[in-house]
Formats: structure tokens, C-alpha cells, sequence
């Protein structure tokens, strides 16, 4: 209870020392720092990652994500990873802007250091981390600051069952058997539907690895931001395991035919 | 000697490396009534003798639901207790609302541990004169944890706090390698006896003055239908089942112990 | 000898005439009367035992920790009061997530002793607060190699390659100092300290103890991690042989 009739009838924030009990030292500051004033929200994402994909199988879940971070319509950086372990048992793989995507890599892994020193027994699963991540994504798009991301939570949770979600910068988020963010939502869902749905306790690794390639290959070709190098991730009982970058085998010789192109000049 | 000059403080040490304070902070709790808890493998309990000022009053709730699945018993200072359930609540829904998972016992213990501490350190401020016997389920299973005023917190087989729960004590050391495969009826019957040490004299545990906590499955003998599993607490006509399966002490002379009371009396004279 | 300043002891803001701060001298009483802790620095990593007086038979077996793990690669042991301990362990957490958070890095050691041991010192600076009642042995292995260090009530911080705090210290100093303790693998050095425990342990004056041990090293990859069941299983038999053949 706040005894002070100043404060009363103003915004409080009880989730922040309610009985004023925190140590003298550790009080938070009211004092405001001097270049708040100037202060910009985020309102476009300048260094951007292209679609992520993933799909229950058998084993457990499958996530793809290719190595390109563009500049707007430049193709920076060909040598990204857009995909990132967090604890044993989660993969999280990321859209949108690469630098929000880094502050998110960060604040996961001191989360999972975190935990790490509880040393009691419990750990974060991707059940877990997803609640976490849709709570900052929607706290930040609640102050007209939101982190451009478009996010994708997998794994395993501890009672053996597959996780898989979405979360984006608006906080909205879902679960499905397949989803993609990006093009591949567009592009890719249909053909993981087809391939996937009602099927997930008979796809091995090889046939998703295959699916998977696959749905990457029509991305390349479609998607004007992609790029032909991907990695894919797995989880299973086993852990959680990231690829090295793989090159996709593409065609391009139908080129050849179209004006403008190849040896045709007319 | 010299033990009232440093005994005014929080911030003062005696010669000895002792908090006087602190511990004076624990006879506030050795004046509040007796609370005893028990776990076995399956479940985690919580008896608790309540006061009540006089025949016309209620009985002072000793019990409180924290989250689902954790519930505490009080001894000491209600409006301290008051203050760190509530702290501990806001807690439990912290960790349901950010990470979508029930807040492991022992983290939700340690928070209030550490915030009491504070309280050990600074001057100005006192210690909480409130001691809490904490039981909960996680993942890791039940659990029964006591948190001091000193801000220490231990995990428990068996813990009794309040007045007179040394001779609680007694009766759990003697029985306490058997808890853990008591079926829930064994483990109430046991805290049952261990409470009744507590009593004075020609007192005795009716359904006005006891209550118990239960976190783990439901049995058959409880009467309200609770989803699975979640801390309930039992007052009143509902514990007359587990009343009348304690054994008759020894050497008194009282034959079946658990006559039903009248409800505003709980001195009780059986005959 | 109990020196009793009377007089200048009531408050960490005061010096008694020949210079002493006599709250401080004090807190460190409270360790004194504490079970002992010592830490070992050896070849590849580092070992923290801890000698947990059992306050009653109803407590869970290991289930009330004095060592925390503050950071993937820091352990931390404390003696004294246990609830300051807990303050300062969750302290060097957060300085250690600080850091981590402005260099993206994992902390060396020596800075979160520096920062833990200032934090200390600063509560003997004022007379509205009370020194904190515990010493700290921290241990951890950066890219420097391993580390130990102590931090006593009064801010002072040593590095080490045997610590030992509480009560049965001296006995343990001596122990540790028959140790060749720079050619010890942390293996070795795990049955080393579960021995010195065993041996410092009054049997006539507290009835029961637990032994707690933790290690870092080669063989936990740089994680602070409890000794596992079966290492100390063997560690605590050899130790209460060696307490036999001592004799």
C-alpha cells in the first residue's frame, strides 16, 4: 500500500517494489537521463534476414533459415546465422532485423546463464522461452518500440512432445504443425501442408531433409532476398543440432530462352 | 554481558558476531500458534493450530494459497505474513505470466528469503516477525520448505514452528524415516499427532481450531471436489474423517479424542 | 580473547582509538563460529568443499546448497551468516550479467572479485548499515586459468591457491599447506578437500555434518558443477578411511 497521498490517483507500477523494501543502494533512479527527449523509436529494420521455415517430424522439429542479411536490396552479409540454440532442448530461428535479432540473442542467453546458476533441477524449454519472447515482443510494440522481428520457437519440452511456434514484432502469435515467416509464408506453407500434414510420425530425417531443400529451392528462385546458402537445424531427443551453410543446386538455364537475357539480345 | 548495548540496533553486531535483533525476530515467532508440515513422495501437508481471542471471535486464519500448486502456514506476525504472501503471489504469477510455468518451490522461497534479509541489514528497518512453513508441487516433486526471519531458507522431511513445536519436533524425528511412503491419510494422521504435542493442557485439535494443507493428488476422503492435484485447504466438518483416526495418547486418560466441539469453545473435556 | 571495544563498537562509522573498526571485528566473529569452507587452486581448475553443520535430522540431504553457481564459470562459497551470503551471491549474478551485457562476454574472474569485494567494503563504510557477516571464496576459470580468491567481511580481497574460512580454518591451512597444490588435477584435488573436511569436522562438538563439494576443470569443460554422485561417493569413503589411518 502506498501511504504517500502524492502518489495516489498517479501511474504506479506495484510490480516494482511495492513496500519499498529494496536495498538503499538499489533504489532505481528517478532521475532522467539527459537525452531522453531525442530519444527515436524503431521504424523500419535496415539489416533483414528473409523467411525461416519449420515443420514437425518424426523425430521431433525441423528449422531452416538461409545465411543472407540484406541491406535493403543489397546482399550484405552471405554469411550469417539466422538460427540460435537456446538451453538444450530450443531453436529459435529469425526475420527481420538482424540487430534486434542480436539484443534478443543476448537477453535469451542470460536467461539461460540464469537458470544455469539455479542449478536446482528446472530448466526453460521452448514452451517457456516462447511465453517469454511473445511478452517482450508485445511489451515493446505497446511502446511504440517494437523489435522487427518475425520469430519462430522450436523444440522439444520436457515431457518428450514437439514445440512449435510463432511470435512477431505486433506479439501475435500461434502454433502449427508448419509455419513460415517472410515469402515462406506465402510460398512455402503450402507445399510443407501437402508434404507434412497428417504425416509427421512417418517423416524420417532424410525425407524432412528433402522437404526441406526442396521448399528452400522454390524460395531462392521466387524470393528477390534470398540467397542459395541455408542452414537447417534439428531437435530431437538427442539435443539440438545447427548444420554447416549448405549450397542449394539450382537451374538457371531456362534464361537462356528469354529476351534480354543469356546469348538473345533481342 | 553488555548484551543490551547491542541489542537496540539491526546494524549492530555483538562481540560474539551476533544479530540480536534478528533474534529477537524469532521469539515473535515462538509466540505465534504451532504449524506443522510433512512431506512424503507423493504429497506435502500443512497442519495448523488456530487462536482465537475469545468465545465470540473467529479463528485466525493460519493458511494461505499462494499459487496452485505452493500454499503456506504462519506463525508469527499476521500483518508481516500478509505483506510476504502477497509479495510471494505477485511472484508465483510473474513466472506463470512471463514464462508460462508454475515458479519452482525453492525460487519462489529463496525471493522471500533474500527480501528478508535485506530487512537484517539495514538501519532503520526490522526484521520480519513471521516464520512460514511452505509446501509445494513442481516438477521435481513435493516439497516443504521453512523461511526465517533471519532469511534463511531449508528444505524439510518434516518442520514444525510456533509455540511449544519443539515437542512437535520430538514426535517428527522419532517417525520421520517412514514419511515418505505414507499414503495421504498416514501422513494427516501423523501431523495430526505431531500438532497435538503442541497443545497445553486439556486442550485438543477439533475442526474449529485445526486446519490442514494439502498440495499433491486428491483422495477419497476429501469432500470438495478440487481440480486435480492443487493446494486445498480443509476446515471445519470436512477434517472430522482425519480427526477420528488419531490413536488415543497413552498415558491420558481421554478415550477417542476427536468428539466433534461445539465450534466456539475449544477447550474440550472428553468423557 | 573476546576484545570488547566498549564504546567505539556500536557502529562501522567508528574507529576506536588505535585505529580498529570493531563491527567489522566482529562480523568476523560470526564466520569464525561457522562451519568450514576452503577452496583449492590446482593445475587445470578448481575445487570448493564446504562442511555443512546439520542443524536436524528432518533437513533434506542435499537439498539446502552452500555453494551457488553465480556464472557458467564462477562458484561461489560462503561461511557466516548464510542469508548475507545469498545477498552477495545474488550481487556477483548481477554484476557478472552487467557485464556480460556491456562487453558481451563472459566476465574474468578478477572482476567480479573486485566488484564483490568493493560492494563489501561499502557496508563498513556507513554507520545505517551493518558489515555483512560472511567471507566468500569465489573460484573460477577464465582465460587467465584458474582463479580463487576470498573476500572477508571487511572488503579485502586475496587470491589463493588453498583458501580455507571458518571454524576449523587453521587445521585446514595446515592441510592444504602440505599439498603440492600446482600439480594436482582437480580430480585429485576433489579427494583432497572431501579429506580436509572430514578431518577439520569436530565430532565431539557438532553432531552432524554433510559434505558438499563442487569443481571446475577439464573435466566439466569449464562449468561450475557439483561433483558427481559417483566421484563423491568414492571421495567421501576414501576420506573417512584416511581420518582412520590419521589417527
Amino acid at each position: 500500500m502506498d501511504h504517500f497521498p502524492t502518489s495516489w490517483g498517479r501511474p504506479r507500477n506495484d510490480a516494482v517494489d511495492a513496500y519499498n523494501t529494496y536495498p538503499l543502494h538499489q533504489r532505481s533512479n528517478p532521475k532522467q537521463d539527459a537525452f531522453a527527449e531525442g530519444i527515436q523509436r524503431t521504424q523500419q529494420p535496415i539489416v533483414t534476414g528473409t523467411s525461416v521455415l519449420a515443420f514437425h517430424y518424426k523425430d521431433g522439429i525441423m528449422m531452416a533459415a538461409d545465411t543472407l542479411a540484406s541491406y535493403g536490396s543489397l546482399a550484405r552479409f552471405k554469411n550469417i546465422q539466422r538460427l540460435h540454440t537456446v538451453g538444450s532442448r530450443t531453436i529459435i530461428g529469425a526475420s527481420g532485423d538482424m540487430s534486434d535479432f542480436q539484443y534478443l540473442q543476448n537477453q535469451l542467453d542470460q536467461l539461460t546463464i540464469d537458470e544455469f546458476t539455479e542449478n536446482d533441477g528446472h530448466d526453460l524449454g521452448p514452451a517457456e522461452i516462447h511465453e517469454y519472447l511473445s511478452r517482450v515482443m508485445y511489451g515493446r510494440r505497446s511502446k511504440m518500440n517494437p523489435l522487427w522481428n518475425s520469430l519462430l520457437v522450436g523444440g522439444k519440452k520436457d515431457n518428450g512432445e514437439r514445440f512449435l511456434s510463432y511470435v512477431d514484432l505486433l506479439g501475435t502469435t500461434y502454433s502449427a504443425a508448419t509455419i513460415a515467416t517472410g515469402y515462406g509464408a506465402h510460398i512455402a506453407v503450402p507445399l510443407l501442408r501437402s508434404a507434412v500434414e497428417g504425416r509427421v510420425n512417418e517423416i524420417t530425417e532424410e525425407q524432412a531433409r528433402e522437404i526441406m531443400t526442396n521448399c528452400m529451392r522454390v524460395l531462392f528462385y521466387r524470393d528477390a532476398r534470398s540467397l542459395d546458402k541455408f542452414q537447417i537445424a534439428t531437435v530431437t531427443d538427442a539435443g539440438v543440432t545447427i548444420s554447416e551453410p549448405i549450397t542449394l543446386e539450382t537451374s538457371w538455364n531456362f534464361a537462356e530462352k528469354i529476351r534480354g537475357y543469356g546469348a538473345q539480345t533481342s | 554481558m553488555f548484551r543490551n548495548t547491542y541489542d537496540s540496533d539491526n546494524t549492530v553486531f555483538s562481540p560474539q558476531g551476533r544479530l540480536h535483533q534478528v533474534e529477537y525476530a524469532l521469539e515473535a515467532v515462538k509466540q505465534g500458534s504451532a504449524a506443522v508440515g510433512i512431506k512424503s513422495k507423493t504429497h506435502a501437508i500443512l497442519l495448523a493450530l488456530k487462536r482465537s481471542s475469545g468465545e465470540l471471535a473467529s479463528y485466525q486464519q493460519k493458511m494461505y494459497r499462494i499459487d496452485d500448486h505452493v500454499g503456506i502456514a504462519i506463525a508469527g506476525l499476521t500483518s508481516d505474513a500478509r505483506v510476504l504472501s502477497n509479495f510471494m503471489r505477485q511472484q508465483a504469477m510473474s513466472s506463470r505470466m512471463v514464462f508460462n510455468r508454475p515458479i519452482p518451490v525453492n525460487r519462489l522461497v529463496s525471493s522471500i528469503a533474500d527480501k528478508a534479509q535485506v530487512n537484517t541489514q539495514e538501519y532503520g528497518r526490522r526484521p520480519y516477525g513471521v516464520g512460514f512453513l511452505v509446501i509445494g508441487q513442481d516438477k521435481t516433486g513435493p516439497h516443504l520448505y521453512e523461511f526465517s526471519p533471519w532469511g534463511n531458507s531449508y528444505e524439510y522431511y518434516a518442520m514444525s514452528i510456533g509455540a511449544r513445536s519443539q515437542s512437535a519436533k520430538t514426535y517428527l524425528e522419532k517417525h520421520y524415516e517412514s514419511f515418505a511412503d505414507c499414503t495421504l491419510d498416514e501422513l494427516i494422521r501423523h501431523g495430526l499427532h505431531a500438532l497435538r504435542e503442541t497443545l497445553q493442557q486439556d486442550k485438543e485439535l477439533t475442526i474449529a481450531n485445526t486446519s490442514i494443507g494439502i498440495v499433491g493428488p486428491t483422495v477419497d476422503h476429501e469432500l470438495t471436489v478440487t481440480a486435480e492435484g492443487v493446494f486445498r485447504i480443509l476446515e471445519g466438518e470436512p477434517i472430522d474423517v482425519f480427526l477420528k483416526t488419531m490413536v488415543p495418547k497413552e498415558e491420558a486418560a481421554d478415550p477417542a479424542p476427536a468428539a466433534p466441539a461445539a465450534g466456539d469453545e475449544d477447550v474440550q473435556m472428553a468423557d | 580473547m573476546t576484545s570488547i571495544g566498549t564504546g567505539y563498537d556500536l557502529s562501522a562509522s567508528t574507529y576506536s582509538p588505535d585505529g580498529r573498526i570493531f563491527q567489522v571485528e566482529y562480523a568476523n566473529k560470526a564466520v569464525e563460529n561457522s562451519g568450514t569452507a576452503i577452496g583449492l587452486r590446482v593445475k587445470d581448475g578448481i575445487v570448493l568443499a564446504v562442511e555443512k553443520l546439520v542443524h536436524s535430522k528432518l533437513l533434506v540431504p542435499e537439498a539446502n546448497r552452500r555453494i551457488q553457481t553465480v556464472e557458467r564459470h564462477v562458484g561461489l562459497a560462503t561461511t557466516g551468516l548464510l542469508a548475507d551470503g545469498r545477498n552477495l551471491a545474488n550481487h556477483v549474478r548481477n554484476e557478472a550479467s552487467n557485464y556480460r551485457g556491456l562487453y558481451r562476454a563472459p566476465p574474468p574472474l578478477k572482476e567480479l572479485v573486485s566488484r564483490l569485494s568493493m560492494y563489501v567494503q561499502v557496508y563498513t563504510l556507513h554507520s545505517s548499515v551493518r558489515p555483512f557477516g560472511c567471507s566468500t571464496i569465489l573460484g573460477g576459470i577464465d582465460e587467465n586459468g584458474p582463479g580463487l580468491f576470498v573476500i572477508e567481511p571487511s572488503g579485502v580481497a586475496y587470491g589463493y591457491h588453498g583458501a580455507a574460512v571458518g571454524k576449523g580454518r587453521q587445521l585446514a591451512k595446515t592441510e592444504l599447506e602440505k599439498l603440492k597444490l600446482s600439480e594436482l588435477t582437480t580430480r585429485e584435488a576433489v579427494f583432497e578437500a572431501a579429506r580436509i573436511i572430514h578431518l577439520v569436522h569436530d565430532d565431539a562438538k557438532e553432531k552432524d555434518f554433510e559434505l558438499e563439494l563442487s569443481w571446475i576443470g577439464d573435466e566439466t569443460n569449464g562449468l561450475h558443477l557439483p561433483v558427481p554422485k559417483d566421484i563423491f561417493e568414492e571421495a567421501d569413503t576414501k576420506a573417512k578411511e584416511a581420518l582412520e589411518n590419521f589417527e
